[in-house]
């Protein structure tokens, strides 16, 4: 039983944890960078549960090489997720300008005191 | 012929554009602003071209690089996107008229980098309509996205930059779930194209239900914060009121439609009614938030004496009539659903457009000090007064057809409660709106002399006060020629 539900699918747990951890970060920490780092880690587990939905027990890389039939690994989640890796650098460069200029408008990147200088 | 890539072209163009718009800026920086609005009208132009090829010989199916459907990536065009693609692009191309002048004196010297932003987000959205390919509508969901959080970021207090923060934040948790959910259909039937996905899905979800289950949950938990409903909302009253003029009209009429446009495509062209009906009874619970928000949003939208934060709560009360259409599963509301995305785009755009002309001129914000601006504007306010009866819904106004229709697809579903639901919406869009008609027509001005924004301002705006008249009174043409083949194809029966 634990086998089957733990052992067995060992990557999807991987992934739920590291991504629960991320969205704590995102939800719970007042720096602003700290939140980034939680966003990273919340899109990095889900490339991981990309990555591991293409692969296949016992399969090589996936290249043709003609006349041979051979067992690959699905390429195409691989192929998505770096288009995801793209889309999470740029994501991340965005909210990294943006925290520099949050800083130099307020002085400080705690969410807690930007409020109160807000108000 | 050209007209033949026009599906492409749709997206091409813009995106080109963008690239090519600090080339010319580094040359003539006086060009940009009539290149953009160039551009868009070609692209409008090709989104033209696209309904009438569907309107005469049926859905078009565009691949790229001579991939056939499945394998490759495929935009794919019927009634309902070839409708949107028209609506969303012809209000950027009204936006880009009104941005110049108003750029101009919001962002001073960042012209080049603002009109960029601007045609990589007009591309976004475009290429999220057109296309026929789930993983497709990540990588747009997330063009459109940036450009837009990069766009609010720009407004003039410094309180701009965290309300980017913030909407940045919650629109990438939300493009995440997105994402977790395409990962689970993808992996329960090997393939990403729309089509393909709705006819594999019913076997999929007869072996392994609970993953289809996950990848429903995920889609609509991610659709509705991109879509602001009532309690995802958060992100937009800030990002709405503190980006520049132009930047608000433009996505508050445009980027929440389009990701109703997407929801309604996810739920209704992969899932199907039957599935959201008999399996998950979504839409119970999707109609009775849409009924909460448009309630909420209008309380709230009363509680506000900042006319741009007003509006943008306003526009969480009519996101709710959309998703209310949408949820109450039959021809009729949906109808009144999809064509409410072109009535509160236009309507939303021209009361942005006017709170954009306001401060243009006077600087004012708060509604209380908005005393004898009916005396000094003239025509803007006209224009106001026009638009504003449109959003309580008096006919012959657009915003009475989607209410009519709405309130005709409740008493069909039986739920009459959505009916009271409208009715009170609509004494409360009085409330609110009331009080600005007050402050700007019964008291006393002090100068009194007429003093109006330049024409490229105020044109846009008589444009769009004129349409919510002239689409109410010849509504039958699209609910006859569009709506009606439009809703026969996603809703059947």
């Amino acid at each position: 039983m634990i086998e089957d539900l733990i052992l067995a699918k060992y990557n999807y747990w991987i992934y739920v944890t590291l991504m629960m951890i991320g969205f704590y970060a995102v939800i719970a920490k007042k720096n602003l960078v700290k939140k980034v780092i939680g966003l990273n880690i919340f899109s990095t587990a889900i490339f991981l549960f990309y990555i591991s939905i293409g692969d296949v027990i016992g399969g090589t890389e996936p290249i043709y090489i003609h006349g041979e039939h051979v067992v690959y690994v699905n390429p195409i989640p691989h192929v998505l997720i770096l288009t995801g890796i793209v889309v999470s650098v740029s994501i991340t460069a965005v909210a990294l300008a943006l925290i520099i200029k949050i800083y130099e408008e307020f002085g400080t990147i705690e969410e807690d005191q930007i409020l109160e200088l807000q108000s | 012929m050209i007209f033949d890539n026009a599906p492409a072209l749709v997206v091409i163009f813009p995106l080109i554009a963008a690239i090519t718009v600090p080339i010319i800026g580094y040359y003539n920086k006086r060009l940009i602003p009539y290149y953009v609005t160039l551009v868009i009208f070609c692209s409008f132009i090709f989104s033209i071209s696209n309904l009438r090829t569907v309107m005469q010989t049926g859905s078009i199916s565009y691949t790229m690089g001579g991939w056939e459907p499945p394998f490759g990536i495929e935009y794919a065009i019927d009634y309902l996107n070839g409708f949107v693609s028209i609506v969303v692009i012809f209000i950027i191309f009204i936006v880009s008229i009104y941005a110049k002048k108003s750029v101009e004196q919001e962002l001073p010297g960042r012209t080049i980098n603002f009109y960029t932003v601007f045609l990589l987000l007009t591309a976004g959205l475009q290429g999220l309509i057109v296309t026929g390919d789930l993983f497709n509508v990540y990588v747009f969901l997330e063009i459109s996205s940036i450009a837009a959080y990069a766009l609010v970021s720009v407004g003039k207090s410094r309180d701009a930059l965290m309300a980017s923060m913030n909407y940045l934040i919650i629109g990438t948790v939300s493009a995440s779930f997105i994402l977790l959910g395409i990962g689970y259909l993808y992996m329960v039937t090997g393939t990403l194209n729309m089509a393909d996905l709705a006819d594999r899905l019913p076997l999929a979800f007869d072996e392994r239900p609970k993953v289809v289950l996950a990848a429903f949950a995920f889609f609509l938990v991610g659709f509705s914060i991109k879509v602001g409903l009532f309690p995802l909302h958060t992100w937009m009253p800030d990002a709405y009121s503190l980006a520049p003029s132009a930047v608000s009209a433009m996505l508050a009429s445009t980027f929440t439609k389009v990701a109703a446009y997407v929801m309604i495509r996810v739920m209704f062209t992969i899932f199907k009614p039957d599935f959201i009906i008999s399996t998950v009874h979504a839409h119970t619970i999707l109609a009775w938030l849409a009924a909460i928000a448009i309630i909420a949003g209008s309380v709230l939208a009363i509680a506000q004496t900042d006319f741009k934060r007003m509006l943008a709560y306003s526009s969480v009360s009519q996101i709710g009539y959309i998703i209310l259409g949408v949820a109450l599963m039959n021809q009729i509301a949906m109808t009144g659903g999809v064509i409410h995305i072109m009535n509160h785009g236009i309507m939303k755009a021209a009361l942005f457009m006017v709170a954009g002309a306001i401060i243009y001129k006077t600087g004012i914000r708060n509604i209380n000090d908005f005393k004898g601006i009916g005396k000094t504007m003239p025509y803007t306010s006209a224009a106001f007064t026009l638009v504003a009866l449109s959003m309580i819904g008096i006919p012959p106004t657009v915003g009475f057809v989607s209410k009519w229709y709405l309130a005709l697809g409740a008493i069909e579903a039986g739920m009459w409660v959505f009916v009271g639901v409208i009715m009170l919406s609509s004494l409360l869009n009085i409330v609110y709106f009331w009080r600005v008609f007050e402050n700007m027509y019964f008291y006393r001005a002090e100068g009194g002399k007429v003093d109006e924004v330049p024409l490229s301002m105020l044109l846009p705006i008589l444009i769009l006060a004129a349409l919510t008249f002239l689409l109410g009174v010849l509504a039958l043409y699209p609910l006859k020629e569009i709506m009606a083949p439009m809703v026969q194809i996603i809703l059947p029966g």
